[in-house]
């Protein structure tokens, strides 16, 4: 456990410089954007050039960049991500009230992806070079290859329009009054095909990745001796080789978690899941830009505490991981 | 044996270069099968495939010919892939390259900047880019760029730190050299082979790319791409689902073909570096 500390401390301590990038690089952004936030603000109610005037010189947008960069900073260490004049709310609770619905999606598809990817991995690995192996390999190759949002689509046209399983779009049934059981059971079909979509495609990614891992490890002594030992083969692919080529994949999980939310941001407008995705493509076509930078710092910091997770758990699965350190 | 030969022999390689093949020659022969501006209508609109042969896929919504979109379109998916690949690749190198031979505060501050960059969803950057600057071609590019030259540069870094302790590096500086020469001539083309390596990804995931930002509308509006034309499809998916999957199947195949083709090309190369 105190190796799991020593690494979080640092990985705090690190994260700090990279979070003020983001944060000045959403700043340039918003800068370089046409128009600022009274024009923003007159475009929905009108006013006259001195009401203008004032607007600008109470909300600071008349000070220096160096001052607003300041300003924005200042805000933001208060959890304060500004006005949303689409939503007349402030930016925080529109961002907070979505998140739930992208933190199910994406948990849900990390899931199938991983469980399922690592399955076949395991599968396409216990005989490199077989049959099975060659058809898991290409045919994930393939998947990969698949464009989420068009994979939705076809999920849709098939299951939703044809068969009729699952409906098309939303998270649950608008003012059913369903609750407990029932209202879970309601969700789970909502986001059965948006799930779909987006972890298939990742499970490619943890397939190859198992494979190759696999194919590695069987060169290994240890498994030679295994095999001397007379143990029977399926327990040397499950215990021996399997096991040791996960590691790799739950690196990948952290790495994946910022190509994932890329993801759910198209899933997520083809199956209208109202979650952070769909915001911003909301923010993107009412052109309010201070709540797509929003977005964007909420999706950056939920990377870093995602990787960091990730990074704890593999230090606690790896006792090799941050054991030089404590030494130190 | 030559490249060619070691090359041909792999059947996947083979089935890769030749969708690329294809596609190529759908992109450069575009203006000359398709004459008219493929968003002009051409016929009556929502005819199914296959039923007029002048209009051999049909049209759309709009009576717009869908073969013709599709010719048109590969040329905007293989203009932005490649295109985008490079300005990827490039930035990559330098930034990898001068941060490995720098060292120190340079190589500290430009892989901080490396980590934010790698930190916020590549594809909401390039959304976010897209509509703040307008869609255009050349900011279409830029954008998807933006998202993934961290992983070159990570790559190239890596490569020129086990490169600049290598004895030409040190005969470089001993000749008088400056830096900087040292790094771009000496450093950065022998960092370069397994950047490229990379290449075939950085290529399919910039096209994937470019399909999903002009699905959402972010394409260049004056352009026909296979995205706007499955984001055109889906208001009539229930009626006329082909105008959304026959563009799809294209930016499939296309990427497949990119991942087999550099697959093949890489192993290939591979094969001969280890036997010399």
């Amino acid at each position: 456990m105190r190796r799991a500390f020593i690494l979080l401390r640092r990985r705090l301590i690190g994260s700090i410089p990279v979070l003020l990038i983001v944060v000045i690089g959403t700043f340039l952004l918003l800068e370089a954007a046409p128009g600022d936030a009274v024009d923003a603000y007159i475009g929905t109610t009108g006013g006259d050039a001195g009401l203008i005037e004032s607007l600008r010189q109470s909300w600071g947008l008349d000070q220096s960049a160096g001052t607003r960069l300041a300003a924005y900073l200042w805000s933001l260490a208060h959890l304060d991500l500004g006005y949303s004049v689409t939503f007349s709310r402030p930016i925080r609770d529109v961002i907070f009230e979505r998140l739930p619905n992208t933190l199910l999606l994406m948990g849900s598809a990390t899931a199938l992806s991983f469980g399922l990817g690592s399955a076949l991995g395991i599968v396409a690995g216990a005989r490199p070079g077989s049959f099975r192996d060659r058809f898991l390999s290409i045919g994930s190759l393939a998947l990969y290859a698949v464009p989420g949002f068009w994979l939705g689509l076809v999920l849709t046209v098939i299951f939703s329009v044809q068969l009729r399983w699952f409906p098309s779009s939303g998270i649950e049934t608008i003012a059913s009054g369903k609750t407990g059981f029932a209202r879970t059971l309601d969700i789970a079909q909502h986001l059965a095909l948006p799930v779909a979509a987006l972890g298939v495609i990742y499970l490619a990614l943890y397939l190859r990745i198992m494979r190759a891992g696999m194919a590695e490890v069987w060169r290994m002594d240890f498994v030679l001796a295994a095999r001397a030992k007379g143990l029977s083969r399926r327990r040397i692919v499950l215990r021996h080789v399997a096991r040791n080529a996960l590691l790799p994949l739950v690196t990948m999980l952290g790495l994946q978690s910022a190509a994932m939310l890329g993801g759910s941001v198209v899933i997520e407008s083809v199956f209208s899941v109202p979650g952070l995705g769909r915001l911003a493509q909301e923010a993107v076509s009412s052109r309010d830009t201070p709540l797509l930078l929003g977005i964007i710092l909420v999706c950056a910091v939920m990377v870093i505490v995602i990787n960091l997770v990730v990074d704890i758990f593999y230090a606690v699965l790896d006792p090799r991981v941050g054991a030089s350190e404590e030494a130190a | 044996m030559s490249f060619f030969r070691r090359f041909s022999r792999s059947p996947e390689a083979v089935i890769g270069a030749s969708i690329l093949g294809v596609l190529v020659v759908m992109a450069l022969f575009a203006p000359l099968l398709f004459p008219r501006d493929p968003l002009s209508i051409a016929g009556p609109a929502l005819l199914r495939p296959f039923q007029d042969w002048s209009l051999p896929l049909g049209t759309d919504r709009l009576g717009r010919d869908v073969l013709a979109g599709l010719f048109h379109g590969a040329r905007t998916s293989l203009a932005v892939g490649l295109a985008s690949a490079a300005t990827a690749i490039i930035i990559g190198t330098i930034v990898g390259t001068l941060a490995g031979f720098a060292g120190g505060l340079t190589d500290e501050a430009l892989m901080r900047i490396t980590d934010a960059f790698q930190t916020v969803p590549g594809f909401l950057l390039a959304l976010a880019f897209v509509s703040v600057i307008g869609p255009s071609l050349f900011v279409v590019v830029l954008a998807i760029a933006l998202g993934t030259w961290t992983g070159p540069a990570r790559i190239a870094r890596a490569e020129v730190l086990s490169i600049r302790e290598r004895d030409y590096v040190a005969s470089a500086r001993v000749i008088g050299m400056h830096p900087l020469e040292i790094a771009f001539r000496e450093v950065l083309p022998n960092a370069l082979p397994p950047v490229l390596a990379l290449s075939s990804v950085i290529v399919a995931a910039a096209i994937l790319t470019e399909a999903a930002l002009s699905f959402l509308g972010l394409g260049d509006p004056n352009r026909v791409t296979w995205g706007g034309m499955i984001a055109e499809g889906r208001t009539v998916l229930r009626s006329a689902p082909f105008l959304s999957i026959i563009p799809g199947i294209a930016l499939v195949l296309t990427v497949l073909g990119v991942y087999l083709a550099g697959e093949g090309a890489v192993e290939t190369t591979a094969v001969r570096r280890g036997r010399s």
